[in-house]
């Protein structure tokens, strides 16, 4: 098994936050020598793709290696925000989850690292679309 | 040491609160932690949300003695005493609309208890809804999309976001419980730090070290566990008791989070970068009224279980200008839901939806969600909903909402949920419906000297 394509939930974990309209996502490393693949693989593009329905007007990622952490700020994705969204989730609490189910290729090297059951691991598979 | 030494030691700020309605039980061991720590020691209880403020101007505006947060004497009377006991100063926005009734609330409570007369302070200064001080926000709005003359009619609530000074004055001149409305949030940790150390108000690394402990302890127990928990991933030991958070901050304003011994709950590297993220956008510029907090530098070290210090925050000289919510009536949100189970559930959800949509298009916007089949990730104009293909469900939840001027319109909604008891599929039920009047908000910059702040010891019997 060389790489293995997992859900970025494995890789990281994350939390959302929102002022007003806009939405900020936080995706940290679950270790350290996972961060090189977020930086990598998660993406502004890909994040902007993940949310295209709620029609962001723009995405910005911030990086936070000491952290190994990133951010995703997301502005205009709360339909209007707490007050003026019809959203159950107004404040977009949910959006992390989102994020977090994008995927990413881990080499089988950093395997061990992820998190989650490890019963759970998806069979070794060549992507068939780069991230 | 240097210029600094106006204090030895450490401070300690346990926060009790993370926003209005928290749980008036926190309080009681993060207190009982204090005391046994000894030393010098604040508690902070942070209850205002965004929209809190404006749901207090209501309050008030119904009952003059109201708008300051409903729960304050249960929050306080479990640690009142003993916080004046041991000299634990307690600082809150639980003044939200009416600081001054917070502080008449707060005496009776301490005569309630038999306790003596504390020495209430409350700050003000960040108000700016009366007619008289409605220039400032013309001129805040100006260059802005916003038409103020247009939203001023309807106007709830405008509150600026004020600093710590005020707080950080009160305590000097010995107040033992503070009172504010609309504060920034990390300020109710920073006032009492630089009320202990004595740090100058231009000690911008200082004063953005003890900005991020606050902003790590603003919402309670979301840095100790809570809001955290994700089974199998991210697991969280005794999650129903979760203790409250505790910053120990030194005097170069580094901080270390802890919570009281034997709470459940979990501190590690993860939870804490969790939290100091949260509601940030750039990472390098985190502006509060005090500081520009930069964590681009920031690290986490676990020094022990269920306890980390947060290092390496910067700071910069805090804007000009104070950010000020503006919240207005905008007119009436109504929705409604109904569910359906068994064979073809969700198929009969749609058509009921279909119904709706029908009846209801005149009213113009209309979110539709499908409770066990997408519901929340999705967006208002249903773009997320119509991509999902229609699955075999066997237990939805039909849920429809809108936002409408005019109250009539808005109540054309629930009545036609009701009515497909029996207009509408087979075996719909447990319809609830809800109309209740909605509040927009405006934001806007003013220079922080249109925003003169300070702090008074009110009479009090």
């Amino acid at each position: 098994m060389s790489q293995a394509i997992v859900p970025l939930h494995r890789v990281a974990h994350g939390r959302t936050g929102d002022k007003g309209n806009r939405s900020n996502v936080s995706v940290v490393a679950w270790h350290p020598a996972l961060w090189p693949l977020l930086v990598e693989q998660v993406t502004e593009a890909r994040v902007a793709a993940q949310f295209r329905h709620r029609e962001p007007a723009r995405v910005t990622r911030y990086l936070l290696p000491n952290l190994q952490a990133m951010n995703f700020v997301l502005d205009e994705v709360l339909d209007g925000g707490v007050n003026d969204a019809l959203n159950l989730d107004s404040h977009g609490k949910a959006l992390a989850y989102l994020l977090l189910d994008l995927t990413v290729v881990v080499p089988a090297s950093l395997l061990s690292h992820l998190a989650g059951p490890d019963d759970i691991l998806p069979a070794s598979r060549t992507p068939t679309e780069t991230p | 040491m240097s210029e600094h030494d106006t204090a030895e030691g450490t401070l300690r700020i346990g926060c009790a609160a993370g926003f209005s309605g928290d749980r008036t039980d926190a309080a009681g061991p993060v207190v009982d932690a204090l005391v046994a720590a000894g030393g010098p020691a604040c508690l902070i209880f942070e209850t205002l949300a965004e929209r809190t403020l404006a749901l207090a101007q209501l309050a008030r505006r119904a009952d003059p003695d109201l708008g300051y947060e409903p729960l304050l004497a249960d929050l306080l009377r479990p640690v009142l005493g003993r916080c004046l006991t041991h000299g634990i100063p307690i600082v809150g926005n639980f003044g939200a609309a009416h600081p001054h009734g917070a502080a008449r609330r707060i005496a009776a409570l301490a005569r309630e208890l038999g306790l003596a007369l504390p020495r209430i302070a409350v700050v003000e200064g960040d108000d700016l809804s009366a007619p008289e001080r409605r220039t400032r926000l013309r001129t805040g709005f100006a260059g802005s999309p916003v038409d103020f003359e247009r939203i001023a009619g309807s106007m709830v609530s405008a509150n600026a976001y004020i600093g710590a000074s005020a707080i950080a004055e009160a305590l000097r001149a010995g107040a033992e419980i503070v009172v504010t409305g609309r504060v920034a949030d990390p300020s109710l940790a920073l006032g009492p730090a630089l009320a202990h150390f004595g740090w100058a108000l231009d000690d911008w690394d200082r004063l953005a070290r003890a900005t991020m402990a606050g902003h790590l302890l603003e919402c309670g127990a979301q840095v100790t566990g809570g809001y955290y928990a994700d089974p199998g991933y991210k697991d969280v030991p005794d999650l129903a008791q979760v203790g409250y958070p505790i910053a120990e901050i030194d005097a170069e304003g580094h901080c270390t989070i802890s919570k009281p011994p034997g709470t459940g709950g979990r501190i590690d590297t993860h939870t804490v970068k969790e939290q100091l993220l949260y509601e940030v956008h750039d990472p390098a510029a985190y502006l509060t009224p005090d500081v520009v907090a930069d964590l681009s530098e920031a690290r986490v070290v676990e020094l022990a279980p269920d306890c980390v210090r947060l290092e390496g925050v910067r700071g910069h000289p805090r804007p000009a200008t104070l950010k000020v919510n503006v919240f207005c009536e905008q007119g009436w949100f109504a929705e409604g839901e109904i569910s359906y189970a068994g064979a073809r559930a969700e198929s009969r959800a749609r058509l009921a939806a279909k119904i709706l949509r029908e009846r209801l298009e005149s009213l113009g916007r209309l979110r539709v969600d499908l409770i066990g089949t997408a519901s929340v990730l999705g967006d208002d104009a249903g773009r997320w909903l119509a991509a999902q293909p229609a699955g075999e469900a066997r237990d939805v939840r039909l849920r429809i909402a809108t936002l409408h001027a005019d109250k009539a319109q808005a109540e054309r909604l629930p009545r036609e949920v009701t009515a497909l008891y029996t207009c509408g599929p087979a075996g719909g039920g447990g319809v609830r419906t809800g109309l209740r009047q909605r509040l927009s908000t405006h934001s806007c910059f003013v220079p922080r000297e249109a925003v003169p702040t300070g702090y008074s010891f009110p009479p009090l019997r």
